[in-house]
């Protein structure tokens, strides 16, 4: 579900820690829009912080679009970043994985978090995160 | 500091309350003024209210705990009151226990156990 159908709401440039938080209140606003159970918001919102805050520490920033979907209701995103890409995708994702001073939570997480989760990167060719929340 | 956080001084105890639209810097920065604060005013406590917190991802988790680990060392104990039922579960689903802060469902609570384990 994560494009098809779905509605661009908001696309939010992702250079500093200022522009995830503004990730953050998108998506937050999307699902307010939904009326979407607060568990349900949490989760999403929580996992677009992990992935957003990547994209600037890792990614060397990028770009965050925001969807929004009427059948199921729900919220999707596409974040893509600059970042010289992942070797080990599956790797990056393993709790406890993390190439600087992190817990290494925090990819795995937002993939727990998330209801689809698809991360596409090679070394050379950053980053690309598509997931959806439904709300 | 970032209006985005407030340190408020309640006799022995440092209250400290944080707006939704916290950023990872404003974070790092409480941490750094916190420490400086609990040793400056000797406060016992410090009493962190997250209500206003819609979330709580890894990195702010981490620097909570890496907050709570200082205040210890500085003779000062950490609650951290407000957390949300859905922030709760998420955390929960990160893995992310907060083992080393103390928690409390409000400031009064937080105030009570602090004023309690100070006289025993």
């Amino acid at each position: 579900m994560t494009v098809p159908g779905g509605r661009l709401v908001a696309t939010v440039k992702l250079s500093t820690d200022r522009d995830v938080a503004r990730a953050r209140q998108a998506v937050s606003r999307a699902f307010d829009d939904l009326k979407a159970r607060a568990i349900r918001k949490t989760r999403f919102v929580t996992a677009v912080s992990e992935i957003a805050r990547n994209a600037v520490t890792h990614g060397r920033g990028g770009e965050m679009s925001i969807f929004v979907h009427d059948r199921p209701p729900g919220v999707s995103v596409i974040c893509s970043d600059n970042g010289p890409g992942i070797e080990n995708t599956e790797q990056a994702m393993s709790d406890g994985f993390s190439t600087g001073r992190s817990m290494g939570k925090g990819l795995g997480g937002a993939r727990r978090l998330a209801d689809t989760f698809e991360l596409v990167s090679s070394p050379g060719s950053g980053t690309v995160v598509r997931m959806s929340g439904t709300a | 500091m970032s209006n985005a956080v407030g340190i408020y001084a309640v006799e022995d105890v440092l209250l400290v309350s944080i707006k939704d639209d916290i950023t990872d810097s404003d974070v790092i920065e409480l941490q750094d003024g916190l420490s400086e604060e609990v040793v400056r005013t000797g406060a016992r406590g410090v009493v962190i209210d997250i209500s206003a917190l819609d979330i709580v991802d890894t990195f702010v988790g981490r620097i909570f705990a890496q907050l709570s680990g200082v205040a210890k060392l500085l003779d000062a104990e950490t609650y951290i009151v407000g957390m949300r039922p859905a922030v709760a579960m998420t955390l929960v689903e990160l893995g992310m226990t907060l083992p080393e802060s103390n928690m409390a469902l409000s400031v009064s609570q937080a105030l009570r156990r602090i004023r309690a384990n100070r006289t025993r």
